[in-house]
């Protein structure tokens, strides 16, 4: 096989939603590839089509037109696809079931391995997880996911991530409902994951600094299409393009004089 | 000097759960706001900032009990009035409140119109009566000003509207009757920088229009306070820590929780870019039990041993408020 060491790769692919007049295309004539180990940020504000193209790379939707590859097949069994990509979302508490202990779900989400660790293995991987994420797991014994704040909850997110070691993590918006200690946190915890496990992280956000930070390439997306892509040095500093530059005008920061008003 | 029309005196606040305990969310806050001032309110989660702003509204509903000190609106004080009172003649006209989570404030089932409607109309003096017609119309009239396509904003359901269009409006619908003064809680951390741009802008159209004049403004992102606010008051733990202009608090911050959280923040200025975000290790304390000593002691890196043992005062240095014995 060619390029073996291609995870993702999109052929001019088109994702729309609804038939006839009412047609609205998520993802227009997209085409990319992501390479083994790298870390990738999708940006762009809400309604651009990256929370979609995320959930293509999932399995989760299938593109109308064009070729979207994983290590060159097409994703057929999502089960065997889930083996290898895993995800975070934004909001934990719709990751969880309510009525399930966490340590619970946290073991049940091993059983998508195809070989099935024994019992006593389970145990120790989840342990494993939750002290990854710097959570004892004697805190969360007997836990319901009501009972935890929204920053530990992503976090249990995480500890589910270490505990399964996929390939790839596609992170959707993992700290946008997180305030500034907890995301601080969180990007910790991606960098280990990437340092530790080599993980293909794929990083969707609207905050273009945060890509800035953890990424090795972003891609910028603006109604569809893939607007801007390259290096965080080359989309942050050598940008002409206007939708590159309306992102990083509009983030709120200190060293700015004047965003909404003049400050000196 | 113009006059104080926002005065807060010593509040304390609490909850008391269905088992008995007390938790104390909000503990000795005090400030006072000129006609024409915006304050600022950042703190991380869990610290108290929600609950405070129910008090400031005098809306003490139970699990929330006041546990002492005063509000005060031009004089009148807010506490130990009934639910109704307040609402009838304090919310809406005097206070108004910008909520969180646009899509929870609005109802589902109806448009936009009849919702914004309703504040007219539940705000009416008794015995005179406007038609639907003239309500429309001065509806038409204030949302004109917001630069929204006004027609179809206002016959749309709350889920036609993108998220920018549904913050929009209810900013439009809570400053309907033009209120002495406005909460915003967290009015745009669910959107994304540029909507949330846009919305900060109409706020300041709003406040450019004299619609109202006085704001508080509650966030996580301490650098979006500094483009909103003129002071900025910290809080952690249920506490004011520090509280000062926005200049001094953002760019030369003196207590260390305040330290902490700029060093928390990202930022794409080009020095700045690969500097760590650095967390802040540890939890805050629970509040179920008197703590003893600066709540801030254990997640302090540099609390000395009598940190923990000496209840911290909120004192002046310079010219702004510190809740550290050691900060100069």
């Amino acid at each position: 096989m060619p390029n073996s060491d291609i995870v993702f790769s999109a052929k001019s692919i088109v994702k729309t939603f609804g038939a006839g007049k009412r047609t609205k295309v998520a993802v227009d004539n997209v085409s990319f590839d992501i390479h083994d180990g790298e870390i990738v940020s999708i940006v762009g504000g809400s309604g651009c089509g990256k929370s979609v193209l995320a959930k293509i790379m999932l399995g989760l939707y299938t593109p109308n037109a064009g070729e979207f590859l994983y290590r060159g097949h097409k994703i057929s069994n999502l089960k065997d696809h889930w083996n290898e990509v895993q995800s975070v979302f934004q909001d934990p508490f719709s990751c969880f079931n309510q009525f399930f202990t966490i340590r619970s779900q946290l073991e049940d989400s091993l059983n998508i391995l195809k070989d099935k660790p024994s019992k006593e293995d389970v145990q120790k991987r989840v342990d494993a997880g939750l002290l990854a994420v710097n959570v004892k797991p004697s805190d969360i014994e007997g836990k319901y996911p009501f009972e935890l704040s929204g920053g530990q909850m992503q976090r249990m997110l995480l500890a589910r991530i270490f505990a399964l070691r996929p390939k790839v993590l596609v992170a959707d918006e993992p700290t946008s409902m997180v305030d500034a200690c907890v995301r601080a946190n969180i990007l910790d915890y991606l960098m280990k994951l990437k340092e530790e496990l080599q993980m293909t992280i794929i990083f969707v956000t609207h905050d273009i600094g945060l890509a800035n930070y953890v990424s090795n390439r972003i891609f910028i997306m603006h109604e569809g299409k893939i607007v801007n892509m390259g290096t965080p040095a080359e989309v942050l500093d050598d940008t002409k393009e206007p939708h590159t530059l309306k992102l990083l005008d509009d983030i709120p920061e200190v060293h700015k004089t004047e965003w909404i008003r003049k400050r000196h | 000097m113009s006059a104080k029309i926002f005065e807060v005196d010593h509040l304390s606040l609490h909850y008391l759960t269905r088992f008995g305990e007390k938790i104390n969310a909000v503990t000795d806050v005090s400030f006072s706001m000129k006609q024409g001032e915006i304050l600022g309110i950042a703190g991380e989660s869990g610290c108290g900032k929600s609950t405070l702003v129910s008090g400031l509204m005098g809306m003490c509903i139970p699990p929330l009990y006041p546990t002492s000190g005063d509000v005060r609106v031009n004089g009148e004080s807010l506490m130990n009035r009934t639910v109704e009172d307040i609402r009838a003649n304090v919310l809406a006209q005097k206070i108004s409140m910008i909520p969180q989570g646009a899509f929870n404030a609005l109802n589902p089932v109806r448009k936009v119109k009849d919702i914004a409607a309703d504040v007219i109309a539940a705000h009416q003096k008794s015995g005179s009566s406007v038609s639907p017609k003239e309500i429309y119309e001065r509806l038409c009239e204030r949302f004109d000003l917001f630069g929204m396509d006004t027609k179809r904003v206002l016959n749309s359901f709350p889920n036609q509207l993108t998220a920018g269009e549904r913050q929009r409006s209810v900013i439009g619908i809570s400053t309907l009757l033009n209120p002495q003064m406005v909460i915003a809680d967290e009015p745009t951390s669910a959107l994304d920088v540029s909507t949330q741009k846009e919305v900060i802008r109409m706020i300041f159209d709003l406040l450019d229009k004299g619609i109202f004049s006085t704001m508080i403004f509650i966030t996580h992102e301490l650098p979006l306070l500094y483009h909103v606010a003129d002071n900025i008051a910290i809080m952690y733990a249920g506490e004011f820590v520090e509280m000062g202009s926005a200049e001094q608090v953002v760019k030369d911050p003196r207590h260390p929780y305040t330290k902490a959280l700029m060093n928390a923040m990202l930022s794409t200025e080009q020095s700045q870019r690969t500097r760590k975000p650095e967390a802040i290790e540890g939890a805050p304390p629970s509040l179920k039990q008197t703590i003893v000593g600066c709540r801030f002691a254990e997640r302090c890196k540099v609390a000395c041993p009598d940190c923990k043992k000496n209840t911290q005062l909120i004192r002046m240095v310079g010219d702004r408020l510190v809740r550290c014995d050691y900060a100069k």
